[in-house]
Order: C-alpha cells, then structure tokens, then sequence
C-alpha cells in the first residue's frame, strides 16, 4: 500500500514537470518504421514529413503539382523531358538545390531499385537549371514517376563517397534534428523553406507499430496526429469529443491475386463465379466497418478517370457463381466439394499479416467460398512469400493489398501488374493481347481526352476478364486532437501538409 | 576469485560460439528465400520485391556457399566486428549501443521495481502464513502471472494514460516513456518473486535460530531486519538468475506494445527479416548478458552466505 502511494506521488511529479517541459511540439505517430535512411527504403517518412522533397508533387485528388521543379516540358518527340528548378529553394546546410544536384539524386535512384529503374531512360543530366532526362521511347508518365518517394533530391553532402546516404539533407520545411532509427525522429523547422514558415515549427513522431496503442496514444492526448487507425478503433475514436477522425479513401485495393494458369482458374468463368460468391458489403460492414470500401471494382472513386462510374458492379450472386462454375465442368462431389475429372476444387489461399485485416478477411472468403463448394485453406506468410510463389509458380490463389499510387497515375502499376507473363504482385499466368496494347498506348499518350476512352477501355477489360478479384478498396484513417487544425488527409500519401497544422487557439 | 572470473570469461566464449553458430544454422534451415525477406524487410510490401532481391543477393553475396559465409562471421567476430545490418545497412554494433541501451534500462527499471514490489509483499505474507495478507498475495500474483504481458500492459495503459492521464501509452526518451513497459515488466515478476520470499520467509520464521530470537525479547523488526531477511534472501537471489529468463521473453511483447526500441523488438523484426548479422549480434549480447547475470548471482549467493564460499 505504501509502495503504492510512493509511486502514484512520484509519478504525479514527475509527470507534471515533464509535460511542463514538452510544450508546444507537435507529436506524430504512424506506424511507419524507419528501417535505414535510403530513400528507396524509408524515403516515404522523410517526404510524408516534409523533409526531403520532389521534383514533382501532387495534390489530394492526384493531380501533378509542381515540387522543386517549376515546370516540366517534353520534346516533340516525346523522348526529352526538361524539369526546370526553382530558383529559391536551399538545402538544409544551406546549399542551393541546383540541377547538379538534383540529377545526382536522380541517377542515385535510378541505379538503385526504386520506380525510375521501370522507365526507359538512357540518359539523366543537368543542363543549367534543368534536369534533362533521355528516353529510349516515348513515355508520358515521367512526372508522375517523379512524384515517388524514391526519387527525393538530397543535398551532395548527404552522400558518402560510395554514394551511400548517411544522413538526410532535404529541401523541405523541416529538417532533421534527431533520429533514432527505427523508431523516433526529431525535426525542427527550417530556415529559409521556398514555402513559407511552418506554422509549427518542432515536430516528433514516433513510430508505433501496434494499432491498439496508436489508438491510446491518441485518446491519452499524448500525440497530437495519429495515423492510420484500425477500424475497430474508428468508431470509438469518433466518439470521443476531443478528437477529429479524418477518412479518406485511398488508392490500394484487397485483391486476389489468381493463378489463372491453374486448372481451378483458367477459365473466366470460374473467375467470375468467384468474385459472385464474394460477400464484399458483408466484409466491408464486419471487418473494415466502413461500408464505402466495397470494391465494386478495381479502383476506388478516388482515382479520377480510372473509376468508371457506370461500370456493372461486381456484386455478390451465390445462384450464378454455381452455375457458372456448373457449366465450366465442376460438379458437386460426395463431401460437397466441386470435383472435374476426379480432381478436388481444394487450394490454397497465401496471405500475409504486414496488413493486420487480410488473415481475417482471408477467413471470411474461406468460409464464403466453401458455399459453393469450394474448399480453402487458409496460409499465412511472410509479404515476400507472395512473389516468391509467383516465381516459381506454385501460387494459387493470393490474398494481396496492392497500392495504385505507387506513382499518383496508376498506369505506373497498370504497366508492371498485367505486363506479359504478369507480375509478383499482377496476374499470374493471364495474358491478354488487348489489354497490353491499350496499356502501352496509354503509357505514351499524354493528351487526357485520349487518354479517358482508353483509361475506360482498360478498366473494363479488367472487370470482365478479373486477372485479379477486387474484395475490397482501403481507407486512411486520421485522427487529430483538437488542439490543432489545419490538418488535411492525402489520399496518394505523398506529403501529410504538417508545415500547414497549426496550434488551435 | 581469479578462476571465477577465468571460468566465467571461458563460458562467455563458448557461449558466443554455440549461440552465433545455432543462429546461423537455425535462419538457414527456416523456409523460404533470405534475399526476398531481406528485400521485403528493406523495400516494404509494395515493391518490385522480386528485382530487389536479385540486386540483394548480389550485394551481399548471399549466393556464396554456407561454410564461408559462417567462417566471415566468425573471423570478423574475433576482431570484435559483428558486420552490418543486412537490412538497414548500419553497423550491428550501432545499433546494438541503441537497443541494448534502452532495454538495459527497461530491465533494470523492471527488476528494481519488481524488487520494491515483490520482496516486500512476501516478507508481510511469509511472516504470518496462511494470513488474510497471504492469501490476497497469493490471489493477486496468481492474476497477475496467468496474465499474457500484453493484456497487462494494455490495462495498464487503459488506468495510468486514458483514465487518470498521467503517463504515455507509448514512445521512450524519458522516464515518464519507461515507467508503464516497467511496471508490466515488473508485476510479472513480483508475482513470482513475492511468492519465493514468502516461502523463504516462512521457513525462515520457523527455524530454531529464529524462533530464539523472538524469545530472547528482541523487537520483531529487529528480528526480521538481523536474522531473517539475510536468511530468506538467498533463494530469492538465485531465483533473480532464473528471472532473467522471463525478462527476456518479456521485453519481446511489451517492447512491441509499447513502442519501445529495445533488443527485443529488434530480435523480433531481425528474424522476419532474416537479417542473419542483426539476429546473431542481438542473441550474442542477450547470451553474453545471461552469463553475466549468472555471475553476478553466483557472487551475490556466495557474500550471502558464507557456507558456500567454504565449499569451494
């Protein structure tokens, strides 16, 4: 008893003194750990936070805005991009980001393992104020491959003489005061930001993997911004009056991935009775609690011009989904599992606890799937398992998040996704001659109302033919104490606006 | 005293051999393809993880034959080089001086609060067996061992930062940060510990030397003070080494939980990752820090009581 009451006093002391001490900065949790300071690696935190920057950046609905380039323009030919620099913008040691510099970044990622290596370039160099990047053929998505993280412009000086990254040297209005990998970093506002002053100008995020915690931290009112809630908490956290919840939609669909090679799938008819006997309203409202993230198709309303508004719905039909696969040969077996030639309907299903909601949604289909007469099994792995059974074939079915706005123009994932002999994360065993035209034309073509009719075309194919089976679409969940505002939710997660939250008063 | 110490040194090097060389058999053995963890663990989840791993394998010459990838890790650990980090790419050694560091603290904190809390609350029950005190004892360490640290720690994190406010769910840097993965850390200990003392106690209060004190007139707390809590704390101390154990597997969960850069936390993702130097450096420093412990146990049973140094 009398321990107890020395430690309760000690700690109403203690902790009086030290919030004293801890005014006035802004406190962010994520669960985002920073695992090395490579841009390819964790250069998502660095841009998210506003440390680092690039060339190119886009606003909430996807559209390009400029970055550290002032303006971007390709030759006639469509094989010379010009991104021009703007004049005032200084690294964090107070050197000027030049051309120079920023091209050495370029190059850095370019031979590293980020986006730029899936472009067709021949050639990146700086030409007085600008970066000139060469192509082997016309593309016209460069821009929106500039919006990655990957390619973040960092001063000479962070640079060790092997051209590793040692230290993060950004242009962006915050710069790094302290970083404890993987978990804490530190930043303070930067001097001279082309952008202004930002209204905040200490910030610390933490990084905390553990979704309950997140939850806590945010209703203790130890951090001031919390990111990416888990949808048991939302409903909570909504309750709660001195909090914000922010939702958005975001670019990343629950997808299966299908061997469409194997006997259970080569047939878009099978295929299709699938994604019928999909409950995706039923998994939406139980496990996401969110009813808008029904994936009626692949991509989410947010994408401008690749949802296609009028599209037929992918919808839940158990009667069609026994008679298509009925007429695709499957007929009912003595246990009730659909059998063809003596061969069980009985696969597997990989998925992967990186996204703590896959293994129950993966449950869910179990159970749904075996309605029809399908038996799954259920395997959970680690993320790289997905690939690596891709490669070497084994794969049956996958229950995969796949991110659209790897670069903010989905045609960056189109390209890899459904490329021939599909991708790790794509098709698999699934080509269509058709879909790989439309998607190389769309990859060169830059005038938007050509590139709708295609963008639509794409997108329809896609549904018809379901190389993958949409489940569900994805929502970021924000939540900001009400001692701040200003707080603004970026569905493409390209830049969370922290220079532009602002203590209420 | 110089062939403990010389016994000691010679265990610590064995140790590290059959900890070093029980790690790199046991990452081998685990299925899948270390150059797509390494990847994965590199690149997160969206990348073009398959490209990756070709440049990986190249990188870290994850193709070369097993016996001379195990004989580097083993020539550079004679020069005290544990290599880098195959994910992060950082020094092992830097990043060990982080983690080590902060889960020393988290375990010292854990143990001197168990020690505050454990001890005191056998030494009321022990000297008065089968009292109403007792049996509470009994009741709330029985709770509090049967529950998962996990579920522990989010209570504590429900009473101590939602309802009363006064400390952070999670994060580290200061004390406030330290003070509730400790106090899980440290009630699961106490249960234990509380109930060893007990028993010491118990018997202690039993024992004819005791029993002569009392009758001898002196006052009771100067009969626990002189000649029960030196008696009773010899099998408390040596239950201290085992508790490491339960440390160990402590600072895994609440280090998760908590948000807290400690050894456990970076055992944990290190295996995910298959960030073999990462993994053989963490369990190398948990072995080494084992033996130490040990030591330190043996040394304090022996001033403890002096039949065993006659032994020797």
């Amino acid at each position: 008893m009398r321990v107890a009451l020395f430690v309760a006093c000690v700690a109403i002391a203690l902790s009086t003194l030290s919030s004293m001490a801890q005014e006035r900065m802004l406190r962010v949790a994520g669960p985002w750990e920073i695992a090395g300071v490579d841009p390819a690696q964790s250069g998502y935190v660095f841009s998210r936070l506003q440390v680092a920057e690039t060339l190119v950046s886009a606003n909430a609905t996807g559209k390009l805005m400029p970055g550290l380039a002032q303006k971007w323009s390709v030759s006639d030919d469509g094989l010379t991009w010009r991104f021009t620099i703007r004049t005032d913008a200084i690294f964090h040691d107070a050197t000027p980001v030049t051309a120079d510099a920023a091209a050495a970044s370029l190059k850095r990622a370019h031979a590293g393992v980020g986006v730029l290596t899936q472009l067709p370039i021949s050639e990146i160099a700086s030409d007085g104020q600008d970066v000139v990047i060469r192509l082997k053929k016309p593309f016209a998505a460069v821009p929106a491959y500039l919006v990655n993280f990957s390619t973040i412009v960092l001063a000479p000086a962070s640079y060790d003489a092997s051209g590793k990254v040692t230290r993060i040297i950004g242009s962006g209005p915050y710069q790094v005061k302290s970083l404890t990998p993987p978990l804490k970093l530190e930043l303070k506002g930067a001097d001279n930001w082309w952008g202004g002053e930002p209204g905040i100008s200490e910030v610390s995020y933490l990084a905390v993997g553990q979704g309950e915690t997140r939850a806590l931290m945010a209703e203790s009112g130890e951090a001031d911004l919390v990111f990416s809630m888990l949808p048991v908490s939302v409903e909570r956290l909504k309750r709660n009056p001195k909090l914000d919840v922010h939702i958005a939609t975001i670019p990343r669909t629950r997808i299966i991935k299908l061997n469409a090679a194997a006997p259970f799938f080569d047939d878009v008819k099978e295929r299709q009775a699938i994604s019928y006997t999909i409950d995706r309203a039923g998994i939406t409202k139980v496990i996401l609690r969110n009813a808008d993230l029904n994936a009626t198709q692949l991509f989410p309303p947010a994408l401008a011009g690749w949802h296609v508004a009028d599209l037929k719905p992918l919808t839940r039909d158990v009667d069609a989904a026994k008679r298509l696969l009925a007429e695709a040969g499957w007929t009912p077996g003595p246990d009730g599992i659909l059998q063809q030639g003596g061969k069980r309907f009985s696969v597997t299903l990989l998925t992967y606890a990186s996204w703590p909601e896959l293994p129950p949604i993966a449950t869910a289909l179990q159970a749904q799937l075996r309605e029809v007469g399908i038996d799954v099994k259920v395997s959970v792995g680690n993320s790289s398992e997905i690939p690596s059974r891709h490669q070497d074939g084994t794969l049956e079915m996958g229950l995969i998040s796949r991110l659209y706005s790897i670069v903010p123009d989905p045609i960056g994932t189109l390209l890899e996704d459904y490329r021939p002999g599909g991708s790790d994360w794509g098709a698999m065993g699934w080509s269509n001659d058709e879909l790989q035209t439309l998607v190389e034309k769309l990859a060169a073509t830059s005038d938007p109302r050509e590139r709708a009719a295609l963008q639509k075309r794409a997108v329809e194919m896609l549904q018809e033919e379901l190389p993958s089976i949409p489940v569900t679409w994805s929502e970021l969940a924000i939540v900001a104490n009400k001692r701040i505002t200003g707080v603004q939710v970026d569905p493409f997660e390209v830049n969370y606006g922290l220079a532009s939250v602002r203590w209420a008063e | 005293m110089r062939q403990f110490l010389l016994a000691r040194l010679a265990q610590a090097g064995i140790v590290a051999l059959v900890v070093g060389a029980l790690c790199f058999a046991l990452m081998r053995v685990l299925p899948g393809d270390a150059a797509m963890r390494i990847a994965a663990g590199r690149y997160g989840p969206d990348a073009r993880i398959a490209e990756a791993a070709d440049k990986v394998r190249l990188e870290l010459g994850l193709d070369r034959a097993w016996p001379v990838q195990f004989l580097d890790w083993l020539a550079s650990l004679v020069q005290f080089d544990l290599g880098h980090s195959l994910v992060t790419g950082a020094p092992v050694v830097d990043e060990l001086k982080v983690q080590l560091g902060a889960s020393v603290w988290l375990a010292a904190a854990a143990i001197m609060l168990s020690l505050l809390i454990g001890p005191t609350i056998g030494v009321f029950c022990g000297l008065k067996p089968n009292g109403w005190t007792d049996r509470l004892g009994l009741a709330g360490s029985v709770i509090l061992r049967s529950l998962p640290p996990f579920v522990l720690g989010l209570i504590l994190m429900l009473v101590f930062a939602i309802w009363l406010g006064w400390l952070p769910p999670a994060g580290f840097g200061t004390w406030r940060d330290l003070a509730l993965p400790a106090l899980t850390l440290a009630l699961g200990l106490a249960a234990v510990s509380s109930r060893v003392t007990r028993d010491a106690i118990a018997t202690v209060v039993k024992a004819p030397y005791f029993v002569f004190a009392r009758h001898k007139g002196l006052p009771e707390a100067a009969v626990v003070w002189r000649h029960g809590l030196r008696n009773a704390a010899i099998p408390v101390v040596s239950y201290l080494g085992l508790q490491a154990i339960y440390l160990v597997e402590g600072v895994v969960v609440v280090e998760s939980i908590f948000a807290y850069p400690g050894i456990g936390h970076a055992l944990v993702h290190a295996i995910v990752e298959r960030d073999i130097p990462m993994v053989q450096g963490t369990a190398l420093a948990m072995g080494l820090i084992f033996v130490a412990v040990t030591a330190a146990v043996e040394a304090a049973s022996a001033w403890l009581d002096p039949r065993l140094r006659r032994t020797q």
